[in-house]
């Protein structure tokens, strides 16, 4: 089976490429990247006025199975991905049963192996139950091919559990992505902690909670001479912090989710729950700083952290909603109108935060169109514009911040393995 | 200018000129509770619905005495007795209460934000009567028609709160509304009853209550709510009165004619001196007098305003 893809522009900044090219696929892989390619394929797709890159690495996706399939399954998400042009993700521990257990990623393993449309990569917990009191064997789920462990949606408070994590990564080979809360001084907050909170008469999260837990994980990676990855910074000082550490030589690597570099906390003023999420919305300033991370390095990656929950959690009071919104759907088109489409970001640096850089972090083979590599890859029509409508939202959940946005970059073809999986 | 918003979640939303028609409204209305046949025809035919999910005597008799008056149909639901107990969600209690064809919501709860849920997702009008640590508009307007009609204007006042902002919906509406109306407001509490960046909504504030009380062209005096069990740092309450009670030997260092309010209930020796709640600056009960003509003007306007939008849209 060969399939060739003529005549776009082909953006892969692993091998340096932006230019005019085909690209040839023979059953599962990338064959050749070159200009003209005379071969005579079984299919051909006209790729020309298009961009064509990697299919997007979405390190941070909670696909909620097991558990909880009301909300996502690892089929619904990883059809809403490909929609997305998200051709491998990373499925957070946070299930029930938490993965911190052979048992469970078994169970997940078998899950992805009979569900999964795109490739699902494994996240176990750094401790049992996601408590923060015992460590879970780490050893013994890397042999299962987990690829990272994180208590995402929980920080990992003793100081000396998490040095011990990081150690037992560093043999492992392991990277540990933390989420970075002190829930003491977020203080059961649910909007930034501000002018926000005060005219919202809510509970405020401080950008301290985020940043001094930020500070404490990165001295810890530094002691333990591992690396750790940020999950989803929210605030000027978090970045900041990050990029000292970096320019230090520390190996700290982290993320930005589109809704934290592109809505302030303006958004949440109505008490719209779908602009309810942990971190919270921050300052205009805070997205400055972001924005200005993602161009001068200090964040490498962007991911959706999806967190899908159904209308019953999220159509109620403020106060009792769920945290998390979805975002493998609207990721790609929310970067490139507020990153390329503003000349913030180069397309060529747009497609390494989105898909290179995050699988360089996860060390896993993705992200790249080199000869050889598995052909995931996405066609997109860059400067098609679309609105984000609830009914066309393909996720189990419609919890987006995005609803009713008009977004520019639409995805016409997901490849994954060399097959065509979605097609708009 | 006309009235045209179905529902009324807070102060914070409406303009300088939007809740001048409220007073002016309110101005009107309040010559009804003098007649001897205390009722108007204008909302005769229409049900308003009393959804409290906290416990409120004074707001809850107040709404229903001044839709009375307006010959309104009045249903009380409270919390305790209604399905409400069961788990049934705010909306679906909503789509309920609209499908028993009522007209107007006036919901209390103690959830900030709550109001403006339901008001998503019903047509029908939403009155807020007091969300969370959030809005409390008819207090506030209430509040605002008294020292108007006291003082003759806003513009200009030197308006003073004293208690604990952090937590109080009437502070919150309050400063929406004198700023608006361009009062100069002071706030004055213990920091710790002072939120973050209030400031930032165009007020001054102060940990000292002589200073606040020196100008000040009136006092609003907070209900303090010692149940708040905010831990260690929370003032206790002999210590408050002590450092910000408002007693008759601090009024005498303030202006002679100053005004003295509080929304109610009372806890008096905490907050405020009984001579004081009961002396000559005081027109708490008046407040009260008020909050029905106020309270008759909401009701007016948001059932009229869907009238107007009904006819439109048909």
């Amino acid at each position: 089976m060969k399939l060739l893809i003529k005549g776009g522009r082909v953006i892969d900044p692993a091998n340096n490429i932006d230019d005019s090219l085909d690209i040839l696929i023979e059953n599962s892989s990338i064959s050749r990247v070159a200009r003209n390619i005379k071969n005579t394929p079984n299919e051909t797709i006209d790729a020309s006025g298009k961009i064509i890159m990697p299919g997007l690495v979405d390190m941070h996706v909670h696909l909620r199975e097991p558990g909880r399939e009301d909300k996502e399954t690892v089929r619904s998400g990883t059809r809403a991905g490909l929609k997305g042009g998200v051709t491998s993700v990373l499925a957070m521990p946070n299930t029930t049963p938490n993965i911190d257990s052979i048992e469970a990623a078994r169970l997940l393993k078998s899950i992805i192996a009979k569900d999964a449309l795109a490739n699902v990569f494994i996240a176990a917990a750094i401790t049992k139950g996601r408590l923060g009191k015992e460590l879970t064997d780490i050893a013994k789920l890397k042999k299962q091919g987990v690829v990272a462990i994180s208590d995402d949606g929980a920080s990992v408070d003793s100081d000396d559990l998490m040095l011990e994590a990081l150690k037992i990564a560093k043999r492992q080979k392991l990277l540990v992505i933390s989420h970075c809360e002190d829930k003491r001084l977020a203080a059961n907050g649910l909007v930034n902690l501000g002018l926000t909170s005060t005219r919202m008469g809510l509970r405020g999260i401080s950008k301290e909670s985020e940043y001094k837990r930020v500070q404490r994980d990165i001295h810890l990676a530094e002691r333990a001479k591992a690396p750790l990855h940020i999950a989803h910074v929210s605030c000027s000082e978090s970045v900041e912090i990050i990029s000292r550490a970096k320019k230090k030589g520390i190996k700290v690597t982290t993320e930005a989710t589109p809704h934290h570099f592109s809505l302030t906390e303006e958004a949440v003023l109505g008490y719209d729950t779908n602009m309810k999420m942990n971190p919270p919305l921050r300052s205009k300033d805070d997205i400055v700083s972001i924005r200005q991370g993602l161009k001068d390095g200090a964040i490498d990656a962007i991911a959706s952290d999806h967190a899908p929950h159904t209308e019953n959690e999220k159509e109620i009071e403020f106060e009792r909603a769920e945290f998390g919104v979805i975002g493998l759907e609207t990721e790609l088109a929310v970067s490139i109108t507020e990153l390329a489409d503003s000349g913030l970001l180069s397309w060529s640096a747009l497609v390494e935060k989105l898909a290179a850089n995050p699988a360089r972090i996860l060390g896993i083979n993705k992200g790249t169109l080199s000869a050889g590599a598995d052909a995931d890859i996405i066609i997109i029509s860059p400067d098609k514009e679309w609105v984000v409508r609830k009914e066309e939202i393909l996720s189990k959940s419609k919890n987006s911040a995005f609803i009713g946005k008009r977004l520019k970059g639409v995805v016409e073809y997901t490849i994954c393995a060399g097959k065509v999986v979605y097609k708009a | 200018m006309a009235w045209t918003r179905k529902d009324l979640l807070g102060l914070e939303d409406l303009s300088k000129e939007e809740i001048e028609l409220i007073l002016a409204t309110a101005d009107s209305f309040k010559e009804v509770s003098t007649r001897e046949i205390k009722k108007v025809p204008a909302l005769r035919g229409k049900t308003v619905v009393n959804l409290f999910y906290e416990p409120s005597t004074r707001t809850r008799v107040s709404f229903e005495v001044a839709a009375k008056r307006l010959s309104a149909d009045v249903i009380n639901i409270a919390t305790e007795t209604s399905s409400v107990k069961k788990g049934e969600t705010l909306i679906d209690t909503g789509a309920n209460i609209q499908a028993l064809k009522a007209d107007i919501i006036v919901i209390r709860h103690n959830y900030s934000g709550a109001a403006a849920v339901l008001a998503r997702h019903v047509d029908i009008s939403v009155v807020n009567a007091g969300d969370g640590w959030h809005e409390h508009p008819t207090q506030a307007l209430l509040d605002i028609f008294t020292l108007k009609e006291k003082l003759g204007r806003i513009k200009g006042l030197n308006v003073s709160i004293v208690g604990d902002i952090a937590h109080s919906r009437v502070a919150r509406s309050n400063i929406w509304g004198l700023t608006k109306l361009g009062a100069n407001v002071t706030l004055c509490a213990p920091k710790i009853l002072i939120p973050v960046a209030i400031e930032q909504m165009g007020v001054s504030v102060t940990n000292d209550i002589d200073s606040a009380l020196k100008n000040a062209d009136a006092v609003n005096v907070l209900r303090m709510q010692f149940e708040r069990d905010e831990g260690a740092m929370f003032p206790q309450q002999l210590e408050y009165f002590k450092n910000f009670g408002i007693t008759k030997e601090r009024l005498q260092k303030a202006k002679k004619d100053i005004i003295v309010m509080h929304p109610g209930p009372l806890n008096r020796g905490i907050e405020i001196a009984s001579d004081v709640a009961d002396g000559p600056n005081s027109v708490i009960l008046e407040q009260v007098t008020n909050g029905i003509a106020v309270r008759m003007a909401v009701l007016f306007l948001v059932g009229q305003a869907r009238d107007t939008k009904d006819e439109t849209t048909n």
